[in-house]
């Protein structure tokens, strides 16, 4: 493993995947199932988040606008318009990265940075809430209701693991595809961008184009989760959507796995979700929810130890105990 | 020691915990002690925005669950009695949705609560794929009805019952006084249950004589209600309808009371202050002969006064979450004791043929049809001189309705 | 078209609510412009000092606007505490790590006052609560028009704070140039330190001045979070002016796109504007160039 993460093959990514694809044959209990398959949803959203806040250093509080994007087109183009979700899904993920080009074209064009560009986004996931709480189309207050329909063909399966699978493989893919980014020119010039802005433009790179694809390809990725979320849950209305929870797990997982490398988003969210589950757990067996905040005083404490603990992220405290080089990949 | 209702810091719970926390990380179901107790779901969200009537709700069924007990609990499986298993639904579909998952793993009976209606859909629906059975305690979206889960059982109305209820009533009412309302203001949360509401009023009220100026919907949280104030102070209507949660209904009273607005009536439906004690006691002027259409205890019957003693014994209040979660889980201990056994097919049957009527609301025997109990209605309320009377209907009714509230 | 009157009414209550949201703000934009992490933890730490005016109120009978001498001070310390013994260890001068500090603290703060409070929404009685002041036929809410001063009253102080005093000046030294400061001898942690006592003490103040009129549940602070938010990057990250001017403003854009939109739809009015404003002016209204 020491060396695995550093030298850039895709190997450690397919191990991960077959490892993680045979759980649900060792662990059976379906309550450890359906926590998987939730966190491989928000894994796939916080590695949207990754490519344009994680490598790119563009940190943005609206992710939400994309996944809500994403569920809203799953859901709708199945209930108005009689599309089969294995079409939805695709179309979903393009309206999403649709969706990532007009907010990163308006945002990148007027020079926004850093918090201006973080709030920016949060202002246009919210414009999207209230707007998809009001309109008729999406639902409105009531949402939309997808139809049970235990049916391969309909993306519902009645074996729970198959979805778990499938989130899964979307994972695995997009674990592939930022490892490829990473070491392509694409990558270089993002992280040139991140670091330096101003001198990135100077060696001639065109940030505006670099900040707008890697938003692109962020928006569509989260999209992706989004989609995964209405067609696990079946339902959906504007603050499923669109809320800013999405937000802040899609970014919380990305920076506490370490944020502008492959697996973090990934190890980030397990822990955070598992964390957050285990404290859960336990405070109910000790107390029945007689006494609720409990658990979550107990999960921000440890949320504030793993920080101090592992500065740079998980990934950043594994490589630190094996005494592999720090520096970003 | 089972009892979940107490908490324990004793060396032996925490190890036990610790174990089971490890248990549930590698391995299936845990073996508990060997008591044959019978396992009940409670789902509430207690923690996140819904954590009040979680809360409240959690009361209910705890309370429910204790009485079962102390009676000898479920004489038909040799007195075995019933433990609860408590889930945090964290005021999400997800949350409510991985515990109904954990409580399917320890081997629950059936679940009782989930009380907003995007949790109960997602959650109702979980359980369907275990043919575990869903008692819906509040939820009030009429798709959770109508899915086809035979499952999912509604306990407590409909919005589409309470609104059409509540617009019966208002009506009578509205007669009796010799019709002094005939202009109405809506106000409404902009949430599921809220323009629902809203849609169906704009529907009926004109066909019964009612003129709906405006309908104003705000969102929750609202941090300021004074434009709504404002414009009903400028369209001057007999009666404002407010449909809203708590927080923004007592905003909304208190700017009205501040601004010297003082309407024929405020009638408000499904309101969660209007019919809610600590808003009477902390507002009393504001809340004085505000009228309120919502889920309520049956106020005629001993067990409700009984029931409400041991919830307030504690400082809490007496919210209607209470006496409708205790009901349910009552209803629930009905069925298994008639089915003799935990199996699901049994208790679901037992549940749909159910004619329970030892419940604590105002529903009569409970008849279930598509998993809606059809008995289920809400009552009219108003407050009066700082209490809570029951006004409509007339056989619940311990006092007469003021109304114009000139 | 609205009438006259009701549209008067209308902007004198979105000046009303504006004063409360440029108080909130105040302290935001402070941490914001000298350590340069968004305290995600704001709106907690306003919850907190909400539901120490309750029970300042309901056990010591101490009014809310005597309480702002007690409990100022108080949230000084509880806020230079927070920065400095387990903000800044705990970020390791990560401004990323700071973000999850803060919002690992908020999570913290919130879910134990409702461990220890409980969910129920509460609301405190004092005689004034009603009052009003008559202009023209408006009746203005006599609480909200004393948090109307409070909010310039504040501003001010806070600016003579920033501009005459040697702290002050040393905040805006570390604001504007850290490794400088640090070495014009200037103690950067506690700086920092004093920075988010700052903050916390003005929340302190804008909870004495809300809660005649207001309410306080565990999760009240949140609600103002995104506004407050807003209003900081609007005006200007670190511009004390900024804050009040953009607080106020917003405050109008709310409630009169909330009279034409309506109370739901019209919150867009506020991001409108937001994102409108950024896209012409990238640094907020009174922001320092990037």
């Amino acid at each position: 493993m020491k060396t695995a993460m550093t030298q850039a093959t895709y190997w450690p990514i397919l191990l991960v995947g077959a490892a993680l694809a045979l759980l649900p044959l060792v662990l059976t209990t379906n309550a450890t199932l359906n926590f998987l398959t939730f966190a491989m949803i928000i894994t796939l959203a916080a590695q949207g988040w990754n490519i344009i806040g994680g490598f790119g250093g563009q940190f943005s509080f609206g992710h939400a606008a994309f996944f809500g994007t994403g569920a809203y087109a799953m859901a709708l183009l199945q209930v108005r318009f009689a599309i089969n979700p294995w079409l939805a899904l695709p179309l979903g993920t393009a309206l999403g990265g649709c969706a990532g080009g007009i907010i990163g074209y308006l945002s990148f064009r007027a020079r926004l940075r850093g918090s201006y560009f973080a709030l920016v986004t949060l202002a246009f996931a919210e414009i999207l809430r209230i707007v998809a709480n009001a309109w008729g189309f999406t639902g409105a207050a009531a949402g939309v209701l997808v139809p049970l329909r235990l049916d391969p063909v309909q993306m519902q399966f009645n074996d729970r693991r198959i979805f778990y699978w499938l989130a899964l493989l979307l994972v695995v893919i997009v674990l592939g595809a930022s490892r490829a980014i990473m070491r392509s020119r694409f990558g270089a010039q993002l992280i040139a961008v991140r670091e330096n802005e101003d001198a990135a433009r100077a060696l001639g790179v065109n940030t505006l184009v670099a900040k707008l694809s890697a938003l692109i390809i962020s928006a569509a990725i989260t999209a992706a989760a989004g989609a995964l979320y209405t067609q696990k849950f079946l339902y959906l209305d504007a603050s499923l959507a669109y809320g800013s929870w999405i937000s802040v797990d899609a970014l919380l997982g990305a920076i506490i796995g370490g944020p502008g490398t492959v697996f973090g988003p990934l190890i980030g969210t397990i822990v955070l979700l598992g964390l957050g589950e285990v404290t859960k757990t336990l405070f109910a067996q000790l107390t029945g929810g007689a006494l609720p905040g409990v658990d979550l005083v107990a999960f921000g404490v440890l949320l504030i130890i793993c920080v101090a603990f592992a500065p740079r992220g998980v990934i950043g405290a594994v490589r630190g105990a094996v005494g592999a080089r720090s520096a970003t990949p | 020691m089972t009892d979940k209702s107490r908490m324990h810091f004793d060396r032996r719970t925490i190890l036990k915990a610790t174990a089971a926390t490890g248990a549930w990380l590698a391995a299936p179901a845990l073996v508990r002690a060997q008591a044959p107790a019978i396992k009940v779901g409670i789902l509430q969200p207690v923690t996140g925005a819904l954590a009040q009537d979680g809360e409240y709700g959690r009361l209910g069924a705890e309370i429910a669950l204790n009485e079962i007990n102390a009676a000898g609990g479920i004489k038909s499986m040799g007195g075995a009695r019933l433990e609860m298993v408590f889930g945090d639904a964290r005021s999400t579909p997800e949350g409510g949705t991985q515990e109904v998952e954990r409580m399917q793993g320890e081997g629950v009976a059936a679940i009782v609560g989930g009380f907003a209606s995007p949790i109960v859909l997602a959650a109702s629906q979980a359980a369907s794929r275990y043919d575990l059975p869903y008692v819906c305690d509040v939820g009030v979206s009429d798709q959770i009805i109508g899915r086809g889960l035979k499952n999912t059982f509604r306990f407590g109305p409909g919005f589409g019952t309470v609104t059409s209820t509540a617009i019966e009533n208002l009506v009578k009412l509205n007669d009796a006084a010799g019709k002094p309302a005939k202009t109405v203001v809506v106000v409404h949360e902009d949430g599921l249950f809220g323009s629902g509401m809203a849609k169906l009023l704009q529907a009926k009220l004109p066909e019964r004589g009612f003129e709906i100026l405006e309908t104003i919907a705000h969102p929750t949280p609202s941090r300021d209600m004074s434009n709504v104030a404002l414009r009903i102070r400028a369209l001057t209507p007999d009666l404002v309808i407010p449909s809203s949660y708590y927080a923004e209904f007592v905003l909304l009273a208190r700017t009205m009371q501040q601004q010297h607005i003082r309407p024929k009536g405020v009638y408000a439906i499904l309101n969660g202050a209007a019919s809610n004690f600590r808003f009477v006691k902390e507002s009393a002027e504001a809340a004085n002969l505000v009228m309120d259409c919502n889920h309520w205890a049956d106020p005629r019957k001993p067990k409700t006064a009984e029931v409400r003693a041991k919830a307030e014994a504690g400082g809490r209040f007496w919210l209607y979450n209470t006496p409708l979660n205790y009901s349910c889980v009552r209803l629930l201990a009905d069925a298994i004791e008639r089915a003799g056994s935990t199996d699901r097919a049994k208790v679901t049957d037992a549940l749909a043929a159910s004619t329970f009527a030892d419940h604590i609301m105002p529903y009569g025997p409970t008849k279930f049809v598509n998993g809606q109990n059809t008995g289920a209605a809400p009552v009219n309320t108003q407050v009066q001189n700082s209490d809570i009377k029951v006004i409509f209907p007339a056989e619940f009714a311990d006092a007469k309705a003021v109304f114009p509230a000139v | 078209m609205l009438k006259l009157d009701i549209f008067l009414s209308g902007l004198a209550n979105g000046l009303l609510i504006g004063a409360v949201y440029a108080l909130i703000s105040l302290g935001l934009t402070l941490v914001y412009g000298v350590l340069h992490i968004i305290n995600f933890a704001h709106g907690a730490t306003l919850t907190a000092a909400m539901f120490a005016v309750l029970i300042a109120h309901s056990v010591f009978g101490i009014d809310p606007y005597l309480a702002i001498l007690v409990l100022t001070p108080l949230f000084f310390g509880l806020g230079y505490a927070a920065q400095r013994f387990v903000i800044s260890p705990a970020s390791h001068g990560d401004d990323s790590n700071g973000l999850l500090v803060t919002l690992g603290l908020s999570i913290i703060i919130e879910n134990a006052l409702l461990a220890i409070f409980r969910s129920d929404t509460r609301s405190i009685d004092v005689a004034y609560a009603f009052s009003t002041v008559e202009i023209g036929n408006l009746f203005l809410s006599l609480p909200r028009m004393i948090a109307f001063a409070g909010a310039f009253a504040v501003s001010l102080a806070l600016w003579l704070v920033l501009a005459r005093t040697d702290t002050g000046k040393a905040i805006r030294a570390v604001a504007k140039e850290k490794a400088g400061a640090t070495l014009a001898g200037i103690d950067v942690d506690h700086i920092y330190a004093v920075t988010f006592g700052l903050s916390a003490a003005c929340l302190a103040i804008a909870a004495c001045l809300l809660m005649p009129t207001f309410l306080v549940n565990p999760r009240i602070g949140n609600s103002f979070v995104l506004v407050a938010f807003t209003i900081v990057v609007l005006g200007g990250m670190g511009s004390i002016a900024g804050a009040l001017i953009g607080g106020l403003f917003i405050g109008v854009v709310e409630s009169l796109s909330g009279l034409y939109f309506g109370e739901s739809l019209g919150q867009i009015g506020i991001f409108l504007i937001f994102i409108l404003v950024l896209l012409l002016r990238p640094t907020g209204l009174f922001g320092a160039r990037a």
